[in-house]
């Protein structure tokens, strides 16, 4: 009997609730939807108002029973089913045991994974992988570069592509005027990409939180716009083409002889360039990850770590904070300016359309989704957002909207990233346990 | 000529701070002695935590001096030096009242942080560290020696590797003052240390703080509510009432000083004008 009653209040109480939010969505549907002005080709090109009252009906129908049975089914039900549902969700974050095979089943998948294709696929069908791989090797080193300075430091940087862009120019303009190879440009990009991180960071550094993010996505936005005006000495719209390629110790991928597959005796093959670009990539984010996690064993890393927690205490402590940010935006831009220079390298080709704020957007998402100061988070989020972006491609509008739905999902799943513990960079006892993201600061800038 | 007059190791000379139209402290003196456990005490809003600001660097007084003397015979101007060089440098080590600790750090974690100044030279400024040169190795090692010297002394050795947040208030308050001490500062400032601690963590951090004057020579300088922490252990007390000295001497000076018995305890409300008299503030 108690059942039944409450059954039935909720049964009510559920239709209400329908009928109010199908009142409302006939108020905004009548005029939005209801009322279209069109342009009469036939006469004249007068004006006209259409109505279309069968799709009102349907959006308020559809607005009144999805809600009855978000109502009847999760929101008003004390035993809702999603209740149930979350059990299956894998909860905190991944256990230290399993990330550590997660990391390196990971890392032996990414060393074989051309070989792999190439078996599988034969040259010609494996090359869109192979591509592919090196655009999410590329966002993963990108990710762990900015995660230094996001995830580790705590400074928000929405102009993390400006670095990209000096990264890529460099090489690029070093390469058309000059004609320093790649070996030679790569060092130089990253440091000429460090030097305008310290440019940018001295006199922004002294500020927090929003106002350091609103200046970085301005410095994003300079970079750009002047690569775009000057158009004497970077092409401007039209870019930089005719980059040349990196050579394997001097040994060029091309055809004929003295070329890399003429020295070790191959079948000329086009692919082969593709994976030598493949390794390049995977060996430059290996090295940013091996100095990162080497830094976060060390005092600059520490402190990066502190000033995330805590800026005051850190100045307390005598830590002088603005070289340590200035060391952690350094550095970010740094590994950014050698992944920029890589990117000029595989493109051949550099405009700065390349380097729009989405961009940043972007990779933000990437560190973000993948959990601040996570470097395994990293990896997976960008095998998510960019390998799922392009292998999505046939769906065409319709990947940007699943795009967005994954991003809300993650982060009202895991608000904190999917990788979400800190592991201790220095510990007494053997089994440290990792700390929960809970407990760990996002940092003010 | 009291003692902390002979040898002082901070001489806070005519210090005053104005936020715009406030002036929270006036022309403030008073030494530190070297050594000593002097306590800075005074009711709510009486500027106790801006002195202590001043001093760590925190707020750039109005006007005055602030000497401090190092036992290397070094002088430093607190007053005219960056926050960070007056722990770095000057050897001065602060509390927070509302703690400050690394949260989503462990305790360990925190204890290292704080070293970071000789760690950085060891790691010949991360270069060598990177590298992987011996100096930075036996440095790291000598780090996290003390360190857990330091745990062991305020018996958070168990607790090591636990995220500092998850610590109780008590020991959140025990691991700050091990946090500042891992500076190898040669005076100590807490600010309230015994907030918030029940009558047994109180009785400890007496003697921990005994223990760190003892054992470790440094002059330790505390703004407390908690008049048992003061009468106790302190050597010598400055009491301040809306940013002014009213009193400086000896707990039992202080403690009958009709001054202080006004601005701290009150007086009932009939006897308000004969204290008044007595005192000369009419």
């Amino acid at each position: 009997m108690m059942q039944a009653r409450q059954r039935d209040s909720l049964f009510v109480a559920s239709v209400k609730d329908s009928l109010g939010g199908a009142l409302v969505a006939f108020a905004l549907a009548c005029v939005m939807v209801g009322l279209k002005v069109d342009v009469a080709s036939g006469r004249g090109a007068e004006l006209f108002l259409e109505h279309r009252w069968l799709a009102v009906a349907i959006a308020v129908a559809l607005v009144f029973v999805v809600r009855l049975g978000m109502n009847m089914f999760f929101w008003k039900r004390e035993d809702a089913p999603s209740l149930g549902l979350s059990g299956f969700l894998p909860k905190g974050g991944l256990g230290d045991g399993s990330t550590n095979l997660l990391k390196y089943g990971m890392l032996v998948l990414a060393v074989a994974l051309p070989f792999a294709l190439m078996y599988y696929l034969g040259s010609r069908g494996s090359r869109q992988y192979i591509d592919l791989a090196i655009l999410v090797l590329t966002y993963v080193m990108l990710g762990w570069g900015l995660n230094i300075v996001v995830g580790l430091a705590g400074l928000l940087d929405l102009g993390y592509v400006a670095f990209y862009a000096v990264g890529a120019y460099s090489y690029a303009l070093l390469a058309h005027y000059f004609g320093f190879s790649f070996w030679i440009c790569l060092p130089l990009a990253g440091i000429l990409a460090a030097f305008w991180g310290i440019i940018l960071g001295f006199p922004v550094l002294r500020l927090r939180g929003d106002y350091l993010a609103i200046v970085t996505l301005a410095f994003g936005e300079i970079i750009r716009v002047v690569l775009l005006n000057w158009y004497e000495f970077t092409g401007g719209p039209d870019g930089l083409s005719g980059i040349p390629r990196p050579s394997f110790f001097g040994l060029e991928f091309t055809r004929g002889e003295g070329g890399f597959a003429d020295f070790f005796g191959l079948k000329y093959n086009s692919i082969h360039r593709i994976i030598f670009l493949y390794y390049l990539i995977f060996i430059m984010a290996m090295f940013t990850n091996f100095v990162t996690m080497r830094l976060r064993r060390m005092p600059i890393g520490r402190a990066w770590e502190a000033l995330r927690e805590d800026e005051i205490a850190c100045r307390a402590l005598g830590i002088n904070t603005t070289n340590t940010k200035l060391t952690a935006f350094a550095l970010g831009a740094m590994f950014g300016g050698f992944a920029g220079s890589f990117f000029a390298t595989r493109q051949g080709f550099i405009s700065p359309e390349s380097f729009t704020f989405l961009e940043s957007a972007i990779i933000l998402a990437i560190v973000v989704l993948g959990g601040l100061g996570s470097q395994v988070g990293v990896v997976i989020a960008s095998i998510v957002m960019i390998g799922g972006f392009e292998m999505f491609r046939e769906f065409e509008e319709y990947r940007m909207l699943v795009f967005g739905i994954i991003m809300v999902v993650i982060m009202v799943w895991k608000p904190r990233g999917l990788v979400s513990s800190r592991t201790p960079s220095v510990a007494l006892s053997k089994n440290a346990k990792g700390i929960s993201a809970d407990l760990v600061q996002e940092g003010h800038g | 000529m009291s003692t902390w007059d002979n040898n002082p190791v901070l001489k806070v000379e005519h210090l005053t701070m104005r936020f715009g139209g406030l002036t929270a402290v006036g022309d403030l003196s008073f030494n530190v002695g070297r050594g000593d456990i002097t306590a800075l005490i005074g009711p709510n809003g009486a500027g106790k935590t801006t002195v202590f600001n001043c001093i760590t660097g925190f707020y750039k007084p109005t006007e005055g001096r602030l000497v401090m003397n190092r036992s290397s015979g070094d002088k430093h101007l607190l007053e005219r030096m960056a926050d960070f060089k007056i722990t770095a440098d000057a050897k001065v080590a602060r509390t927070f009242q509302n703690i400050r600790l690394f949260g989503g750090m462990t305790i360990l974690e925190n204890l290292m942080v704080a070293q970071h100044n000789p760690l950085m030279v060891a790691s010949n400024w991360t270069i060598g560290g990177l590298l992987g040169l011996g100096g930075y190795k036996k440095s790291n090692v000598e780090a996290i020696e003390t360190a857990k010297y330091w745990l062991e002394r305020t018996d958070l050795i168990d607790r090591a590797d636990v995220p500092a947040a998850d610590l109780c208030y008590g020991d959140q308050r025990r691991l700050e003052i091990a946090r500042a001490m891992c500076t190898g500062p040669e005076l100590l400032c807490l600010d309230e240390p015994a907030a918030g601690l029940n009558p047994k963590e109180s009785l400890e951090l007496n003697t921990l703080l005994q223990f760190i004057r003892k054992e470790h020579g440094t002059s330790v300088l505390l703004i407390e509510h908690d008049m048992s922490v003061v009468m106790e252990i302190s050597d010598h007390v400055v009491v301040l009432d809306y940013g002014v000295k009213i009193s400086d001497g000896t707990p039992e000076f202080v403690k009958n000083d009709p001054h202080v018995i006004a601005a701290y305890l009150g007086v009932e409300d009939d006897e308000v004008e004969q204290v008044e008299e007595e005192v000369g503030i009419v």
